[in-house]
C-alpha cells in the first residue's frame, strides 16, 4: 500500500481523536446536568419540553427495575409498529416500485434487527422495502435504537457513580433531540452535497451508451445514511450497503462515514470521566481501546495488501481487489472493515466474505471481543463490565475485596457479570454448531471458509453488529428466526443484568480510598484491562477461529 | 464539575418516591412517544431533508444523471455500465451485469474454487481480446468483481492497458487515447482520501464523441 494510504488512515483517525473529547463533554453535559446548564439549551430546550408534554413524560428518577421495564416495553411496542409497516408495505403509500408485503419470518428478523441496533439484513433494500418502510420503519428505528443505547449507557454510568439512574423516557427523547437528530441533519446535507441521492422519485430507467436498458435504483438515501453511521446502526439502504456508489460516493464521503461511526463511541470514555469526576478514569480506557484498535487495523491492512495466493498463481499481481471498490482501494476498505466492527456498526464498503482469511478474522475478533470501543452506549457498558472483571481478578490475586470507583464488587455483582459474560458465547457457538450440522446447504463457500461464514453470522447477531459474510443463503425461516432470537437476547439480557449491577452499586455506601486501594486510572490497570479482554476472548473463541479463518489461511499459504 | 447537586440532595426522597412504578410514564407514554417519534424521525426528518436536497443540490439528489448531446439520459455518473464493445473502455467484471435495479457480487471467498475458475476465464478472455498486452500487466481490479457490481471506476493502469485494443478497433491514435484517459483520471479526493481512478462511463461518452 502506498504511503498516501497510510497518511489518509492517519488523518481520518486524527480527526476522530480531535472530536472525541469535546463530543464526550457535550454528552456529559446533556445527560448529566440540568436545564439551563445544558449546551445550546436555547434551541433544544423548548423542543424537548414540547415533546415531553406531548408524550406525557415527567422528569422523575426511576429504579433500575422501572428503567429496564420502560426500556423493554418501549422497544417491544416500537417493534410491533414497524412489524406492521413491513407486513403491510404492499398496500401502503410511498411504494413506487410496487414491492409486496414482507414475509413473516423475514419481517420478524428485520424488526428485531433494527430495534436492537444490529441491522442484520436478510433482504435487499432495492427490492425488499418500499420507501415508506425505509423511512417510517427503518429510519425511525435507526434513531430510537441508538437512543436506547445512549440512555442505558448514561443510566449505567450514573449508577456506578452513585447517582440516581435517571428516567428512560427523558433519556430517550433527549438523545434524539440533543444528539442524534442535529448531527444527522448536518451529516445528511454533507452526504447530499457529496453526491448521495435524496429523493422519493422512483427507479430511473435509462438507455446506456451501448443501447441496453439499465435500471437505476435510488431513494431517500442521505437521510438514512447519516443516522445509519452516527447511530452505529449499519443497515444499508441498498443491498450492498456503503459499497454502493450512491451510498458511498467517494473518498471524502467514505471518510465522513468512518468519523461518524466512531464519533459517539470514542467520546463515551470522556463523558464517563466527567461523570465519575475523574478524567483519568476515562482516559485510560480510551487509550487501552485505541491500542487494541491499532493492532486490529495493522493485521487487516497487511492481510489485504498481501493479496490472494490462489489468484497470484494464475498470474494476477497485487492486493486483493475481489469484493472491493476501486475508489476505496485496500487502505480505505480495510480501515472501514475494522471501524465498522470495532464500533459495531455493521455497514460495509467491501464484501467481508471476500476478505483474505486474516483480513476477515479481524472483524470477527472485533465483534467477539465487543470492547474495541463497541457500539454506541452498550459497547461502553460492556467495556465497564470488563473493567470490573479486571478489578475482580486483581482483587483475587492480592486477596482483597475488589472495589470499583469506591464501591465494593461483591457476590451479587459478580454473579450478574458472570451471567452476562457466559451468555455471549452460548448465543454464538450453540447456534453455529446447529447450523453447521443441520443447514450446511446454506453455506456458499465450501471448506473452512464455510465455518467462518456461519460463525460470522451469529457473532454479528450476538454483538448487534449486523454485517455479514453475505454469500450465506440466510433468507430462510431457520436463519431468520434463529438470528432474530440471538439478536434479541444478545441485546436485552446484558442490558438487564448490567442495569441491575448499576442499581446494586448505586445503593452501596462508598468505601474510603486508602493506600491499599487498587487504582483504576493508571497504565497498570490499562494493561490488566487489555489482558483480561484478550484472555477471556481467546479462551472462549480460539478453538472455533482455528477451525475457520486460521485453517483457511494455512490452506491458501501452504 | 458536578452539576447534579440539586438532585443528589433530594436523591433519597426522589428514588423512594418512584419505587416500583414507571413514574413519568406508563403505557400511555410509551404509545404516545413511540408514535410521535415514528412520525418525527420516520416522516418529518426524511421529508424535510428531501425538500432541502431538491432545493440545494437537485442534480446530486436525483442520482447524478448524465445526459448526452441530444439531452437523452444515458446513465448516472456514479453507476457503472456494462461495456462489451471492443471500441469502448471496459469496466470491472460484474456478476450482476451492472443491473442497477439491485446490487451485489459473487461473495466468493479467496479459497473458493469458483473464484479461481472465474478469474481464469477472465484471463483467457483478456488474451483473446487484447493480444497486444500481456496478462501480467493487467491490474487486479479489471479481472475481479467489485463489491457492488456497479463500480463506475477502474484504475488508471486498467484504462491504459486497454488502449492498444481500442487503437486497433477505432483507428484513433494512442496519444489521443492516452490524453483522454489522463483527462478523466481523478486523484484521491482532496489529494488524500481514496484512490486514483477513471470513470468508465464519462470516459466512454467522450470517446464516443471522438468517434462520430
Amino acid at each position: 500500500m502506498t504511503l498516501l494510504g497510510w497518511v489518509s488512515i492517519g488523518l481520518t483517525l486524527l480527526l476522530v481523536l480531535v472530536l472525541a473529547r469535546p463530543t464526550g463533554i457535550y454528552l456529559a453535559r446533556v445527560f448529566h446536568s440540568e436545564g439551563a446548564r445544558m449546551p445550546l439549551n436555547g434551541i433544544f430546550g423548548p423542543i424537548e419540553k414540547l415533546l415531553f408534554k406531548l408524550f406525557g413524560i415527567k422528569e422523575t428518577n426511576q429504579t433500575w427495575k422501572s428503567y429496564a421495564t420502560a426500556l423493554i416495553l418501549t422497544n417491544v411496542f416500537m417493534m410491533l409498529l414497524v412489524y406492521t409497516v413491513l407486513r403491510l408495505q404492499g398496500s401502503l403509500p410511498l411504494n413506487p416500485s410496487g414491492i409486496a408485503g414482507m414475509e413473516p419470518t423475514l419481517a420478524f428478523n428485520t424488526t428485531i434487527s433494527f430495534m436492537t441496533n444490529t441491522n442484520l439484513q436478510h433482504y435487499s433494500g432495492e427490492s425488499g422495502l418500499s420507501y415508506l418502510s425505509q423511512t417510517l420503519g427503518i429510519t425511525f428505528m435507526m434513531f430510537t435504537a441508538p437512543a436506547t443505547s445512549l440512555a442505558i449507557a448514561f443510566a449505567f454510568m450514573r449508577g456506578i457513580a452513585g447517582k440516581p439512574l435517571g428516567n428512560f423516557f427523558v433519556d430517550l427523547v433527549r438523545s434524539i433531540v440533543r444528539v442524534l437528530m442535529p448531527i444527522a441533519i448536518i451529516a445528511a446535507i454533507l452526504f447530499i452535497a457529496l453526491g448521495t441521492p435524496q429523493t422519493f422519485a422512483p427507479t430511473e430507467t435509462v438507455t446506456t451508451l451501448q443501447g441496453a436498458e439499465q435500471q437505476i435504483a435510488r431513494g431517500p438515501i442521505a437521510s438514512f445514511l447519516s443516522i445509519k453511521e452516527l447511530g452505529n446502526n449499519g443497515g444499508g439502504f441498498m443491498g450492498v450497503n456503503s459499497a454502493h456508489p450512491f451510498e458511498n460516493t467517494n473518498g471524502i464521503n467514505n471518510m465522513l462515514q468512518i468519523v461518524l461511526m466512531l464519533l459517539l463511541t470514542t467520546s463515551l470514555p470522556f463523558a464517563y470521566g466527567r461523570i465519575v469526576g475523574s478524567a483519568k478514569e476515562g482516559r485510560v480506557l480510551f487509550v487501552a481501546m485505541s491500542i487494541m484498535f491499532m493492532m486490529m487495523l495493522g493485521i487487516a491492512v497487511t492481510a489485504e495488501q498481501s493479496g490472494n495466493p490462489a489468484l497470484h498463481q494464475l498470474g494476477m499481481s497485487g492486493p486483493s481487489m475481489e469484493g472491493k471498490e476501486v475508489r476505496f482501494g485496500v487502505a480505505q476498505s480495510a480501515l472501514y472493515a475494522v471501524v465498522t466492527t470495532a464500533s459495531e456498526t455493521g455497514a460495509v464498503n467491501t464484501m467481508h466474505d471476500t476478505l483474505t482469511p486474516l483480513g476477515g478474522l479481524v472483524p470477527l475478533g472485533n465483534m467477539m471481543l465487543n470492547t474495541v470501543f463497541g457500539g454506541v452506549g452498550v459497547g461502553f457498558v460492556n467495556v465497564l463490565m470488563y473493567a470490573m472483571i479486571a478489578v475482580f481478578l486483581s482483587g483475587l490475586m492480592v486477596g482483597r475485596t475488589p472495589e470499583f470507583l469506591g464501591r465494593k464488587l461483591e457476590i451479587r455483582e459478580m454473579k450478574l457479570i458472570a451471567v452476562t459474560l457466559i451468555i455471549q458465547p452460548i448465543l454464538i457457538l450453540v447456534p453455529t454448531a446447529i447450523a453447521l450440522v443441520f443447514y450446511p446447504e446454506t453455506i456458499s463457500n465450501a471448506g473452512f471458509h464455510g465455518i467462518s461464514q456461519v460463525l460470522y453470522e451469529y457473532t454479528s447477531s450476538a454483538a448487534n453488529n449486523g454485517s455479514g459474510f453475505e454469500g450465506l443463503g440466510d433468507a430462510t425461516p431457520y436463519w431468520n428466526i434463529s438470528t432474530g432470537l440471538v439478536m434479541f437476547f444478545g441485546r436485552y439480557i446484558s442490558m438487564i443484568t448490567l442495569l441491575a449491577v448499576a442499581g446494586s452499586l448505586m445503593a452501596k455506601r462508598p468505601v474510603p480510598v486508602t493506600s491499599g486501594t487498587f487504582k483504576t486510572s493508571n497504565a497498570t490497570f490499562g494493561t490488566i484491562f487489555v489482558g483480561t479482554i484478550l484472555i477471556v476472548g481467546a479462551l472462549t473463541f480460539f478453538p472455533i477461529l482455528v477451525l475457520g479463518p486460521i485453517a483457511e489461511h494455512l490452506t491458501l499459504w501452504k | 464539575m458536578n452539576t447534579y447537586t440539586s438532585s443528589s440532595n433530594s436523591r433519597e426522597s426522589s428514588t423512594s418516591h418512584s419505587q416500583g412504578n414507571n413514574q413519568g410514564g406508563g403505557l400511555g407514554t410509551i404509545i404516545r412517544m413511540s408514535i410521535g417519534l415514528m412520525v418525527l424521525c420516520g416522516l418529518v426528518y426524511p421529508i424535510v431533508m428531501t425538500a432541502a436536497a431538491q432545493t440545494l443540490f437537485p442534480h446530486q439528489a436525483n442520482g447524478s444523471l448524465v445526459k448526452d448531446d441530444s439531452g437523452q439520459i444515458v446513465g448516472s455518473a456514479l453507476i457503472g455500465q456494462s461495456f462489451t464493445d471492443s471500441k469502448y473502455f471496459h469496466g470491472r467484471v460484474s456478476s450482476i451485469e451492472y443491473n442497477g435495479a439491485g446490487s451485489g457480487s459473487g461473495n466468493l471467498a479467496p479459497s473458493n474454487e469458483a473464484l479461481t475458475e472465474r478469474a481464469a476465464q477472465s484471463f483467457s478472455d483478456w488474451k483473446e481480446n487484447n493480444p497486444q498486452v500481456a496478462v501480467s500487466e493487467v491490474p487486479a481490479d479489471l479481472l475481479t468483481n467489485s463489491a457492488s457490481g456497479l463500480d463506475p471506476h477502474i484504475t488508471p493502469q486498467a484504462a491504459a492497458v486497454q488502449i492498444p485494443r481500442i487503437v486497433k478497433a477505432t483507428g484513433l491514435s494512442e496519444s489521443q487515447l492516452t490524453q483522454l484517459v489522463e483527462k478523466h483520471t481523478e486523484g484521491p479526493d482532496l489529494g488524500l482520501f481514496g484512490e486514483s481512478r477513471v470513470n468508465v462511463l464519462l470516459l466512454n461518452i467522450e470517446l464516443g464523441q471522438l468517434l462520430k
